[in-house]
């Protein structure tokens, strides 16, 4: 059996996108800036795409950019909520430490040019809490960034008490998205979100594709300079195919969301109960304000990049917070931040499903990842000082 | 191109010399679970020679291998080839090993010196 479960790495493009996209790199591959037929049609194509893509999020189209993907849209909004600040004197925002790296190395290179960064803390849930926002929140917050689900965790933030505090207080509200549009219900307006980010390849649209919509209250900064696309908010020529397909991922995903959310729950949640039959294993995240695709656990006494390749070799597609898998020497930071000891950290699966995961597979995945962590625990002297009592477990 | 080679990847299926000697003659242990990667290495030793050798390893693949082929080296060699042996050679075993892994093979090297050192420092406390 093979098993993807990693969709929230990136997912399948849906057949329809895929269909979609096509004519645009054959015979309507004009640029949309031409003024000729070929030219008009891919701009009508995207003007289309613009208006479509509001309509999902309940935004109207002039607040729209197509963007690169996630990244680049975290990059734009938080630099735009920045350079609005700066010019009212305002240099002071608040963010979550589990934040994607998208984010956080942003306010990094905002904290360089003397800009101030403070952090919510977050709950062993990986919750902030809205009072904390309210209690922290200074005259010169310029913005406040927090995503809407977490990508390795799967929390849900209470992002509508977010926006209503944020837009009460007149400050700037940003939300990471990209995790959660198509997946769980998201209304910009009623979230009073000023500015949000979406990455196409996380509902089954294609990579390199994304946007970002910005309240009419927000002045757009470019990130790329050049010719008047995007109504010179991000110059280059447009992506006409993997804007359309995104597009058509984008309704499909809103509206299949609560079928498939239907589908997914029972299914997450049945192999949250079988993996926590796993002696000293813990689920990571918050149990119901959960994205219903995501599964993460710690396993005690074993490393996550062993038990990846592990499960790879029973045909099952994972991720991990561990450092290896990291690409540096500490794990997650997601993991830390939510109160994991690097001991524990270390040893992390995150399962992501997709809406074609089946019940077969669920119990497919419990009964490897049970043999895989057993298995990898049989010779691992951490596993053993812990039994033999010379090492305390924790969890 | 895959992530390890298949001889990685045989070594990580199939680790050998894989447990623990009860009375070992030397014990060996690098790492930390902070850093995600713990080696023990067993020696049973007769005269100057490495008669049995076990390992147990917390850590990535690459961790595992490195700890087991380091194992297959060593086994009834002689102390003196045993303390010679290096990381590369570990990694060459492998037949190489990812840049940012290398230090896996350090640490069977260093888990096999400290698994000698401490036989030697019992065999002076014993005379």
């Amino acid at each position: 059996m093979r098993i993807y479960a990693d969709n929230a790495a990136t997912t399948k493009m849906s057949p329809a996108a895929i269909e979609a996209m096509l004519p645009f790199l054959s015979e309507d591959f004009g640029n949309p800036s031409g003024l000729y037929t070929a030219g008009q049609k891919a701009k009508e194509a995207l003007e289309d795409a613009r208006e479509r893509v509001a309509r999902c999020i309940n935004a109207s189209p002039r607040q729209i950019i197509f963007t690169s993907g996630g990244s680049e849209s975290d990059n734009q909004a938080i630099l735009t909520a920045a350079a609005m600040g700066e010019k009212a004197g305002k240099r002071h925002i608040l963010s979550e430490p589990m934040e994607h790296h998208a984010v956080l190395h942003t306010l990094k290179a905002l904290e360089k040019r003397g800009f101030t960064v403070e952090y919510l803390p977050v709950s062993a849930a990986g919750l902030v809490k809205a009072s904390d926002l309210e209690r922290m929140l200074r005259d010169d917050t310029c913005l406040v960034t927090v995503m809407a689900a977490n990508n390795e965790i799967g929390t849900l933030q209470p992002i509508e008490e977010i926006g209503a505090i944020c837009r009460k207080r007149g400050v700037l509200f940003h939300t990471d998205a990209v995790q959660a549009v198509g997946h769980i219900p998201l209304d910009v307006d009623s979230a009073r979100i000023d500015l949000l980010s979406a990455s196409a390849h996380k509902f089954h649209g294609p990579k390199g594709t994304g946007f970002l919509y910005a309240g009419s209250n927000v002045r757009l900064e470019p990130l790329i300079h050049g010719g008047a696309q995007e109504r010179g908010k991000r110059a280059g020529t447009e992506n006409v195919a993997g804007i359309v397909a995104m597009t058509v991922a984008l309704e499909e995903a809103v509206a299949n969301r609560e079928a498939i959310a239907a589908r997914l729950i029972p299914l997450r949640d049945r192999l949250i109960r079988g993996l926590s039959a796993i002696p000293h294993a813990a689920l990571n995240g918050d149990p119901e304000k959960r994205l219903p695709s995501n599964v993460n656990f710690c396993f005690e006494g074993i490393e996550g990049e062993s038990l990846l390749l592990w499960l790879d070799e029973a045909g099952i597609a994972a991720s991990s917070g561990s450092a290896c898998t990291s690409g540096s020497l500490d794990p997650s930071h997601v993991l830390l931040a939510i109160g994991r000891p690097h001991d524990v950290a270390h040893g992390s699966l995150r399962l992501s499903l997709g809406e074609e995961t089946t019940q077969e597979e669920v119990d497919y995945l419990i009964e490897a990842v049970t043999k895989a962590v057993a298995y990898l625990r049989g010779f691992s002297p951490v596993w053993r000082e812990l039994q033999n009592g010379d090492r305390t477990y924790i969890l | 191109m895959a992530l390890y080679s298949e001889k990685v990847m045989d070594h990580f299926r199939h680790p050998r010399n894989v447990g623990v000697i009860e009375n070992a003659d030397g014990v060996g242990e690098v790492g930390n679970t902070v850093c995600g990667d713990i080696m023990k290495i067993y020696l049973k030793i007769d005269g100057d020679v490495i008669t049995d050798v076990k390992f147990e390893t917390f850590g990535c693949a690459s961790a595992i291998a490195s700890s087991s082929m380091a194992t297959e080296l060593i086994k009834g060699k002689k102390l003196s080839e045993a303390m010679a042996l290096t990381n590369k050679a570990v990694a060459e075993a492998l037949d190489g090993l990812p840049a940012h892994k290398m230090h896996c093979s350090v640490l069977a090297e260093e888990a096999i010196q400290n698994a000698l050192n401490d036989y030697y420092a019992k065999q002076k406390s014993k005379s």
